[in-house]
């Protein structure tokens, strides 16, 4: 069973039961699920967990519609890898990579899409929606055809081509607005208005949604042996993902599941767009909007709705927000690729090079634990490698040709 | 001048269910002004304590987020549309 309970507004505390509602009637701040943790805390143990399934719903009870039928395409339980040779390249004592490259559609999107197209399901929502810098939308895709829905996909038309194709390729709709992930926010928002039926997974269906971020959380305290990691890296797009986060740990130290404190959260953005950053570095309490400039469009999201929260999260026990070149991303991908055997997505050389720049400046304790959430797959986004991973040598079927390349390589000894 | 102020559907109950109302206003703040004096309850809702855009909301005129313009204070063209948008979180 679940123990969610209702709705609440964070800005205004007022509280609404478990419905398709997605923000508050008074003053339009984001609701978020919240739970009986007291009774929760009788019936979910350690071993509760672990006799569950290998999937996000060994977390059911702290989900909001676990139902009898989660719509599972096997989102989460993946790799939490101990990452040795990158740690020595970076000066790290105990480093530790989340691979969430390895879910059904390669992204961290499928935890937060089979958790809103269940409930959705349960709301009698027959049509799955969403706005989307290109991962959300392949996710909506897919988990519809798996349970036969109709699916309208919204992303800005310029995405990568991989994205487009792997979304268009599970037969749904997908609109392709000209304008940046925000203009399609907005497009969104106001198509819900008109088409209450259909379940945005990310606007009407938000607050669902967004608790399938929380089992990142749930799945690297249990990974980790029941504790909690003393520092986790988190890619900030709108930043729901890392204020879940926060949320889980935060759940699973109040039930008593975990040992140790809850970690310090530390973002990571692309410097093409920054809010976050930007906005933490100044002190500021708001978020000032930017245009997106750069090769991660996961995270191009200039107006980031969960900003403040963001910001509240980093600074509450020394965070901090890493904003990394384009260049950089690039590095990274390969420092990642060539250390570890991961390729990821432009978003995984953000995290990196951001932890990279983190603890150049201090911020990040080298001594302590990390870990960094690589929260999508790199054939996604080969349109920012095609161009420099490429073959070493073109060679003809020769033997000589081949030995001349090898030497070439400093494979063999020249001679 | 005339200009047309686009409701979300959480404040559509408050003017008898239209999406769109029309008013005579010259900036933005005028418009919400305008709409809450015809509709008493929608800035409240809009605004905060101080007179400000709530942090969850965002206003566009001509398809442009006011926060790159001049905000509250934003300077409205006869005919132009104020469009009042939860903010809502995506990815």
């Amino acid at each position: 069973m679940s123990f969610a309970t209702g709705l609440l507004c964070r800005e205004c505390g007022t509280t609404y039961p478990t419905e398709a509602r997605y923000s508050c009637e008074m003053c339009f701040g984001p609701l978020g699920v919240y739970y009986d943790l007291e009774s929760a805390r009788e019936v979910v143990t350690r071993e509760s967990i672990s006799s569950g399934p290998s999937s996000i719903w060994r977390y059911a009870d702290l989900l909001p519609d676990p139902g009898v039928k989660p719509v599972d395409l096997g989102a989460g339980w993946t790799p939490l890898r101990r990452a040795t040779r990158l740690a020595d390249v970076l000066g790290l004592k105990e480093l530790w990579l989340k691979d969430d490259t390895r879910n059904p559609t390669g992204s961290f999107k499928d935890r937060v899409v089979s958790v809103a197209l269940s409930s959705a399901r349960r709301l009698g929502f027959t049509t799955a929606a969403c706005a989307s810098t290109g991962n959300l939308a392949t996710s909506v895709a897919a988990h519809a055809a798996f349970i036969g829905w109709p699916s309208v996909t919204i992303i800005p038309a310029d995405l990568e081509k991989s994205k487009i194709a792997m979304t268009a390729i599970f037969g749904g709709t997908v609109l392709g607005v000209e304008g940046n992930y925000d203009d399609v926010n907005r497009l969104c928002v106001e198509l819900v208005a008109e088409h209450p039926d259909w379940a945005f997974a990310n606007v009407n269906l938000r607050a669902y949604y967004a608790e399938g971020s929380k089992t990142l959380a749930f799945e690297i305290a249990e990974q980790l042996g029941w504790r909690t990691p003393d520092q986790v890296v988190v890619p900030v797009a709108s930043g729901s993902q890392l204020t879940k986060i926060a949320k889980g740990f935060a759940e699973f130290i109040e039930l008593g599941l975990v040992d140790g404190s809850a970690p310090v959260l530390f973002g990571a953005q692309a410097a093409g767009c920054s809010p976050v950053a930007t906005a933490f570095a100044q002190g500021a309490e708001f978020i000032t909007p930017q245009r997106p400039n750069t090769i991660a469009r996961s995270l191009a999201i200039g107006n980031p709705a969960d900003g403040p929260y963001v910001l509240d999260e980093l600074r509450r026990n020394g965070g901090d927000c890493g904003s990394v070149p384009d260049d950089e991303i690039l590095e990274c991908i390969g420092l990642l690729a060539k250390t570890e055997g991961i390729f990821a997505e432009t978003a995984g050389g953000v995290t990196i090079a951001s932890l990279r720049q983190m603890i150049a400046r201090g911020t990040i304790d080298p001594n302590k634990s990390v870990v960094a959430i690589i929260s999508g797959h790199g054939l996604k986004t080969l349109d920012a490698i095609v161009e420099t991973a490429v073959v070493s040598s073109t060679i003809k079927p020769s033997l000589a040709e081949a030995e001349e390349a090898l030497r070439f390589h400093q494979l063999v000894a020249a001679s | 001048m005339s200009v047309t102020v686009r409701l979300p559907s959480q404040l559509r109950s408050l003017v008898g269910g239209a999406g769109e109302v029309p008013v005579e206003a010259g900036t933005v703040r005028e418009a919400i002004v305008a709409v809450d004096e015809a509709y008493p309850g929608i800035a409240f809702r809009v605004l905060d304590d101080h007179g400000s855009l709530r942090r969850f909301v965002n206003v566009f005129v001509a398809d442009e987020d006011v926060r790159f313009l001049q905000g509250l204070d934003t300077v409205l063209e006869a005919g132009q549309t104020v469009s009042l948008v939860p903010a809502v979180a995506g990815g």
